[in-house]
C-alpha cells in the first residue's frame, strides 16, 4: 500500500515537535478525513532555519509531513513557498490515490506558517513605522 | 520477529479438519450434484449431510439453511429476498444504524429501485438497541426487521430474543446477522425467534467463500441469484462443494467447542482490557462493558489517529483493526462509531483486537508491553493531544 520511503519517514519522522518561539505557525486540518497538522518556522535572512511539525493522522499524513519538513529546512522562503503537493508525493515515491488529497496537507501548513511570519513581520515594520 | 494475530475476526486460517474434508471434493468427488449418476448424487448426499450440521449448530433443520458465498450474500438474501416476496405486506424497512454494510447497502438498495422506505434505527452509547425505540418504528407496512446478534466493530450483543419478539406480535419478519456471534455465542433459532439468521464460514475456521442463511420454515424468499434450483431454487448456480462440506466441518466443530472457546477468549479479553485501561491514559472501551462477544475488545485513543497505529503495531509484530476513517477506502469513519455517538475526532482513534483460540495469554502480555509505547508515541507528535493538555492543564 504504502512506498518504502513512506514507511521509512512514519518510522523515523524527521523535525517532530514545536518551536515555542516560533516566527511562523500555520495550522490545517480536514475535520472530514481527521488529519491535522501543524508547522513551526524559525527564519533568518529569509531562510527557514528551524522547522518543526505536529501531526494527527495517518501513516500518509505524518510521512508527508516528515518529508515537507527535510524539504523546507535551509530553503529560502521564496523556494519553500513553491514545494507543491506533487513534489512531495514525488519524493515519497508516490501516495496512494485516496491519501493524495486528504493527507497531503502539509506543503499548505507549509505555506501558511510562511504566510504568517510576513504578516507578523510587516505588522512589526508598520508599528514600527 | 514473531506474529500476534488479533484480527480474527477479519479472517482466519482455516482450520486442518476443515481443510482435509474439503480436498477430496476438489478432484476425486468433483462430480455436479445436480448430476443423476453416482458422481453427482454422492457429492449431493455429502452436501446434505453438512447441511445438518450447519443446522444443528443454531437449532435448526437441515432444509432451513441455503448456503451462499458469504455472510455478505446470506444478508443480501435476508433482506432483499424477504422484503420482495412480502411486496403486499408493505415497504418499509427497519435496520439498526450499526449493520454490517451488506445489510446498510441492500436496504439503501430497496429504497432507491424498489420504493421502499428504510427506518435506520438509533442505537445507545453501549450500541444496543432499546426494544421501545424499536416498538415505536414498527408500521402498519412494516415488512422486515434486520438487527445483528453483536457488532464486529464494538462487540457489544443485541438483545435478540426481545427484539425479535416484538416483531412477531406484529407479524414482521425478524432476521439477524450472527456472523460475529457464531462460535462464540450460543445460537438457538427457536430461542432467539428469528425468522432469518445469518452465518459467514470464515468466522468458523471454514473457507472464504462460504456463509449460509437460516430461514424459518414456509417463509418465502426471491431468489438474489436467478438460475436453476440448487438449494431448492433459493439460490441458483453450482454448488460450492468444498467450501460446504468445510463449512460443515468447521459448524460441528465449533458446536463443540463452544463452551471452552468462550471462556478462553474472555480471559483473553478481560486481561487485554484491564491492562489497556490502567496502563493507558485518555481510552474510550467501546461497545458494552459486559454484554459483548467473549472475544473481541475495541478502545478509541483519544488524540492519535487508528491507521497510524495499527501500522506500527504491525511493526512489532501485532496484528489489529480500525474502524477510522483513513483506513477505509471512502475515508468515511465508521457509521458504528458515529451512531455510538463518539465524535469523529475520538472516532478516529479506533483500534479492535480480536481472538481466536489459538491465541495465548503471552501474547496478550507482549500487546500490553508494546500498545503503550506506541500509543504514546503517535501521541508525542500530535496537536491534538496538545492540545488536550493544555486544557487539561489550564494552560
Amino acid at each position: 500500500m504504502y512506498s518504502e520511503t513512506v514507511m521509512e519517514h512514519f518510522g523515523n519522522p524527521r523535525n517532530t515537535g514545536v518551536i515555542e518561539d516560533a516566527d511562523g505557525v500555520g495550522e490545517v486540518g480536514n475535520p472530514q478525513c481527521g488529519d491535522m497538522m501543524t508547522f513551526y518556522i524559525k527564519v533568518k535572512d529569509d531562510t527557514i532555519e528551524e522547522v518543526k511539525f505536529q501531526t494527527f493522522g495517518c501513516v500518509a499524513a505524518i510521512a508527508v509531513s516528515s518529508m515537507v519538513s527535510e524539504m523546507a529546512k535551509g530553503k529560502r522562503l521564496a523556494v519553500a513557498q513553491k514545494i507543491t503537493k506533487k513534489a512531495v508525493a514525488e519524493a515519497l515515491g508516490g501516495l496512494p490515490p485516496q491519501k493524495m488529497h486528504c493527507s497531503n496537507l502539509g506543503a499548505d501548513a507549509l505555506a501558511l506558517a510562511i504566510k504568517d511570519y510576513q504578516e507578523k513581520k510587516k505588522g512589526a515594520v508598520l508599528s514600527v513605522a | 520477529m514473531k506474529r500476534i494475530y488479533l484480527d480474527q475476526a477479519a479472517a482466519a486460517p482455516v482450520r486442518p479438519e476443515v481443510l482435509e474434508t474439503m480436498l477430496p471434493y476438489f478432484q476425486e468427488r468433483f462430480g455436479n450434484p445436480s448430476a443423476v449418476y453416482d458422481l453427482g448424487t454422492q457429492v449431493k448426499d455429502s452436501i446434505e449431510e453438512h447441511r445438518a450440521r450447519v443446522a444443528t449448530l443454531i437449532g435448526a433443520r437441515r432444509h432451513n439453511i441455503i448456503f451462499t458465498s458469504c455472510g455478505a450474500e446470506a444478508n443480501n438474501l435476508a433482506i432483499k429476498g424477504a422484503a420482495l416476496a412480502h411486496l403486499k405486506q408493505g415497504r418499509h424497512l427497519i435496520v439498526s444504524a450499526i449493520e454490517h454494510h451488506s445489510v446498510l447497502n441492500a436496504a439503501r438498495f430497496l429504497e432507491k429501485f424498489h420504493d421502499f422506505e428504510v427506518t435506520f434505527l438509533p442505537v445507545n452509547r453501549y450500541g444496543q438497541v432499546e426494544p421501545e425505540r424499536l416498538r415505536k418504528a414498527l408500521t402498519p407496512s412494516t415488512v422486515l426487521v434486520s438487527i445483528q446478534h453483536a457488532s464486529n466493530e464494538i462487540g457489544t450483543v443485541q438483545h435478540i430474543p426481545e427484539l425479535a419478539a416484538l416483531c412477531r406480535e406484529q407479524g414482521v419478519i425478524f432476521h439477524t446477522d450472527a456472523v460475529a456471534t457464531a462460535g462464540s455465542i450460543p445460537l438457538e433459532v427457536q430461542e432467539m425467534g428469528v425468522d432469518l439468521l445469518t452465518l459467514s464460514g470464515p468466522a468458523l475456521g471454514a473457507a472464504k467463500g462460504t456463509g449460509a442463511l437460516y430461514f424459518r420454515p414456509q417463509l418465502r424468499l426471491v431468489p438474489q441469484i436467478h438460475s436453476g434450483i440448487q438449494e431448492n431454487g433459493r439460490r441458483g448456480g453450482t454448488e460450492n462443494v468444498p467450501g460446504i462440506v468445510g463449512l460443515g466441518v468447521a459448524a460441528e466443530l465449533a458446536k463443540g467447542e463452544l463452551a471452552e472457546r468462550a471462556r478462553h477468549l474472555k480471559s483473553l479479553r478481560d486481561h487485554l482490557v484491564r491492562g489497556v485501561l490502567e496502563r493507558i491514559p485518555a481510552v474510550i472501551h467501546t461497545g458494552h462493558p459486559e454484554e459483548r462477544l467473549p472475544g473481541h475488545a475495541s478502545f478509541c485513543f483519544e488524540g492519535l489517529e487508528g491507521e497510524a497505529l495499527i501500522f506500527l503495531l504491525n511493526s512489532r509484530g501485532i496484528y489489529a483493526n480500525t474502524g477510522s476513517a483513513c483506513a477505509s477506502k471512502a475515508l468515511k469513519v465508521s457509521p458504528t462509531l458515529c451512531a455510538i455517538g463518539l465524535s469523529p475526532e475520538v472516532a478516529q482513534g479506533s483500534i479492535v483486537f480480536t481472538f481466536g483460540l489459538s491465541n495465548l495469554k503471552e501474547e496478550v502480555d507482549y500487546v500490553l508491553r508494546e500498545l503503550p509505547q506506541a500509543v504514546e508515541r503517535l501521541r508525542s507528535f500530535s496537536p491534538v493531544w496538545r492540545k488536550k493538555m493544555a486544557a487539561a492543564s489550564g494552560g
